[in-house]
């Protein structure tokens, strides 16, 4: 019963046409920003696009491993089906083979681990934080994202912070780094179109960097289970096109917070001490 | 006299005294002590085997549940709604929806996987391939069985306690598991579970303690280490590990166990409250039972699919009628994984805050990793090379484990690489990872071994023709399930969310159709288990009388009656040579028992790949 092979050949060509696919349908690739003239395969962040060639090549890689696998396999079942006359060989390995497939995949493993250092070591390593003063400090609570500004001061825990909830604002095109913690249970901040995810542990202060090259609306994704809640708790990133949009949005959220009042009086106090 | 048959001699010589007073101890006539608390390995085999495949059912129909919410979201289920939610508005509430991942998880791995391939397989097939009467530690046997119904009971239990079953995922994190006001499921749930885990753990460490005393002490004379077919290597080195890695899993359950119960923190900081409940002085690490939970669950993944591939390898080998391409190497591979497999845990918190230069070298290790199955699977495809295959529904699920085992293997190298991993962590493509693995690889594998022991285990053949459409409709609605998790994961479908279309990015026609897609494909893959079901019951009662060995393999347990006597061989065999001597020139038929020395015709084995 050779067509058996039709079962797995069928399956293996299915696999490969979702992949195939893919890249033609915006919802079957990986997510990509609000300017829909850019593409869906264009990713909005530097290491968006990094991280896209990285998933790009494993890919291919794998996807040549699984054709010919699949294609050996199909074939195998064709050819060598049980059958009047058919005699197994009797053999019991080579060595020359064991090595081959030993060390071929071993140099496409250690390259793909090699190939990949740099752009992790970008978006994580402590060394390669960006020097600005961090946009906003990230708490994630049950089930809701609590999002502080340093107001105009550019400090935390001052008179003139301010607060939103879910609704996160940055800048096109700047590097970006935020305080990300968590108040009750572990959360997970996850930027799908930003390629960004980094889980938010109670007790721990993490730095997140990031940038966008698109101006408009983003979403941001809990990742990570934090209760009966977990499935809504999702927020809003408003990317501004420039510093001036953004300025006039904070300026805004000063006036509905009151807190337009206290950087009034916090620089008249201060221009009569003559600070 | 050949170089294997002086030693099998040798080996006979060495262990004669034992075996001058084999002694045959008489059949319990109670049937309490024959059935019940038997201390037979066929008997507590059969035990693990069937509370295993009824808790297959429960897993089952709980993932039933979570793709019909999955497609449909908050539309009344049937039957549920009614009976659950009648005051509710008959929609499914989210922390039921936890509840249901939580308990689909753990049910599976904790109740059916590992106690079907280790437990049941494991104890059925040890003794019988080695040729031995029994266990090392009988008694110590069934008690391992016999601590499995408290877990049975806990994790049943947990959904009538106030707050209802856990909710914190089958990894259960802190601060959400350890903290009791932290969602519904964390009330009183969350300590049942972490009981019947403690227990279930328990049952499995025992098990492993017999297994490797067993292999090592109790082999037929002639068979030495490097005769012993996969099954036996891999059920050996499975059990190392669950002997290195279950005190650790332990020691955590434990550590939680006080948090909850008894006021420590080992996994709260300082000065902690959650969800507005009383605070806790503090002073622990929520990372640290992360740390300590892969430690043993990453093996513990491993402890899933080895002995799934020491079954494969002797299913292929049997029904290409062909010897098992590198048996050695094959050995080294299993060694390989178990021992790379305590150097991963990492790579599960790549994203949680852990030193990312440690994720660095965690990602290392796990592409390595990747090297050794890899071996394994050329080796397969290497023995049905030159075969002549016999398409079985044994070894149909058998290659439909090597198909889907590639699948599996291949998208966790995506997850090993660290940047490509913080995109698709913690999303639906992890859920396809997981499934292919544990489905496609653990699953399939223990359809094969119960369509190939089958006879053995009770003495009659199941029906294969039912067994083929079986395998057909499971292997194509099972790639309909979980394919599609790839494309949705990578386009950031994260897991554990109740209502995808909260997202606009998740609510677009071509998502939704998706999980409609997989989730009718489920129930298409639930449905093909019927059959399943049906054949096996039918045959354990109405199948064909089996002969001893119907087809016609080498292992010892085909050496012995169908089903085997109680105490397994009258004469306890001696062994002349490894598992896989198939169509072997100059011998009549196309296979050897390994109670059957090779005609010297055949020449002496490869003294590296044999």
């Amino acid at each position: 019963m050779r067509y058996w092979s039709l079962v797995f050949g069928v399956v293996g060509v299915a696999c490969v046409a979702c992949f195939a696919y893919a890249p033609f349908d915006p919802e079957w690739w990986l997510p990509a920003g609000p300017d829909a003239t850019l593409g869906h395969l264009h990713s909005a962040s530097t290491v968006g696009k990094e991280i896209d060639a990285l998933f790009v090549i494993i890919l291919w890689i794998t996807g040549v491993v699984f054709i010919g696998t699949q294609v050996a396999l199909v074939w195998a079942c064709w050819k060598f089906a049980d059958g009047p006359g058919k005699v197994a060989v009797y053999f019991h390995g080579s060595q020359r083979l064991e090595l081959i497939w030993t060390i071929l995949p071993a140099i496409a493993l250690v390259f793909i681990t090699y190939y990949q250092f740099g752009t992790w070591a970008s978006v994580k390593f402590k060394s390669a934080r960006p020097d600005v003063t961090p946009v906003a400090e990230v708490t994630g609570r049950q089930f809701q994202w609590m999002i502080r500004y340093p107001g105009r001061d550019g400090k935390f825990k001052t008179a003139d912070d301010l607060y939103t909830i879910n609704d996160l604002h940055f800048v096109k095109d700047q590097k970006t780094l935020i305080h990300l913690q968590a108040k009750d249970v572990i959360h997970s901040f996850f930027l799908p179109a930003l390629r960004i995810k980094q889980d938010a542990v109670p007790g721990l202060k993490i730095a997140v960097w990031f940038d966008a090259d698109q101006a408009g609306h983003y979403e941001l994704v809990c990742a990570e289970l934090c209760g009966w809640g977990h499935g809504r708790m999702r927020g809003n990133v408003t990317v501004h096109a420039t510093q001036g949009e953004f300025d006039e949005w904070l300026k805004q959220l000063e006036k509905e917070q009151g807190r337009d009042q206290i950087v009034g009086a916090e620089a008249a106090v201060a221009q009569v001490e003559g600070r | 006299m050949s170089h294997e048959t002086a030693t099998a001699a040798g080996t006979l010589h060495a262990q004669g005294s034992d075996h001058d007073h084999d002694p045959i101890h008489a059949q319990s006539w109670n049937p309490l002590f024959r059935y019940v608390f038997s201390t037979d390995h066929k008997v507590i085999a059969i035990q693990f085997l069937f509370s295993g495949l009824i808790f297959f059912v429960f897993g089952g129909l709980m993932a039933m549940a979570i793709r019909w919410q999955l497609a449909w979201p908050g539309r009344p289920m049937p039957i549920l709604a009614d009976a659950l939610w009648s005051g509710q508005g008959y929609r499914m509430p989210p922390e039921f929806y936890n509840k249901l991942f939580t308990m689909h998880g753990t049910v599976m791995i904790f109740l059916v996987i590992i106690p079907i391939l280790a437990g049941a397989f494991g104890n059925f097939t040890i003794p019988l391939m080695i040729g031995a009467r029994d266990m090392a530690f009988p008694k110590l046997n069934m008690l391992s069985y016999w601590c499995m119904p408290f877990a049975f009971v806990a994790f049943l239990n947990s959904f009538l306690v106030i707050g209802g079953a856990a909710e914190a995922g089958w990894t259960s994190y802190p601060t959400l598991a350890n903290s009791p006001w932290s969602t519904p499921g964390s009330l009183n749930g969350q300590t049942w579970w972490l009981i019947g885990l403690l227990f279930a753990g328990v049952s499995s460490l025992m098990g492993s303690i017999n297994y490797i005393t067993t292999i090592l002490m109790l082999r037929a004379p002639g068979m030495t280490m490097f005769r012993m077919p996969m099954t036996v290597w891999a059920m050996f080195i499975t059990a190392i590990l669950q002997a290195f890695a279950l005190p650790v899993l332990t020691s955590a359950l434990v550590m939680q166990l006080l948090d909850r119960t008894a006021g420590t923190n080992f996994f709260s900081p300082s000065n902690w409250s959650v969800a507005n409940g009383p605070s806790v002085v503090g002073g622990g690490q929520p990372l640290l039972w992360q740390h300590l939970f892969w430690f043993y669950s990453h093996p513990a993944v491993y402890i899933m699919i080895l002995p799934a591939m020491g079954i494969v390898s002797d299913v292929i080998s049997t029904f290409s009628r062909k010897p098992l391409f590198g048996y050695k190497p094959m050995i080294f591979a299993i060694g390989a994984i178990a021992g790379l497999g305590f150097l991963v845990w990492g790579h599960h918190m790549f994203q949680s805050g852990m030193n990312p230069a440690l994720g660095a070298t965690f990602m290392l290790s796990t592409m390595l990793i990747a090297l050794p199955s890899a071996i394994k699977v050329f080796n397969w495809l290497g023995t049905m090379w030159g075969g002549r295959i016999q398409f079985t529904a044994a070894m149909l699920n058998a290659m439909g484990f090597v198909s889907m085992f590639i699948i599996g293997g291949l998208s966790g190298i995506f997850m090993a690489a660290t940047p490509v991993d913080m995109h698709i962590h913690d999303t639906y493509f992890i859920v396809a990872h997981i499934h292919y693995v544990l489905f496609g690889g653990s699953t399939f594998a223990i359809f094969a071994a119960i369509y190939y022991w089958f006879p053995k285990m009770f003495g009659r053949m199941m029906d294969e023709r039912v067994g083929k459409i079986h395998f057909v409709l499971t292997f194509l609605t099972f790639n309909g399930t979980f394919f599609l998790m790839h494309i949705i994961g990578m386009h950031g479908h994260p897991r554990r969310i109740a209502d995808p279309t909260v997202y606009p990015f998740l609510a677009g026609a071509g998502i939704v159709g998706m999980n409609r897609f997989m989730t009718l494909s489920a129930f298409g893959l639930g449905l093909s288990q019927i059959l399943f079901a049906g054949n096996f019951l039918y045959s354990l009662v109405l199948g064909k009388k089996a002969e001893a060995n119907p087809w016609k393999a080498n292992t010892l347990e085909w050496a012995t009656d169908s089903p085997p006597p109680y105490y397994n061989f009258q004469t306890i065999p001696t062994v002349y040579h490894p598992a896989y001597e198939y169509s072997v020139p100059g011998v009549v038929g196309d296979y050897l028992p390994q109670t059957e020395p090779r005609p010297p015709i055949a020449g002496p084995l490869d003294p590296i790949m044999a």
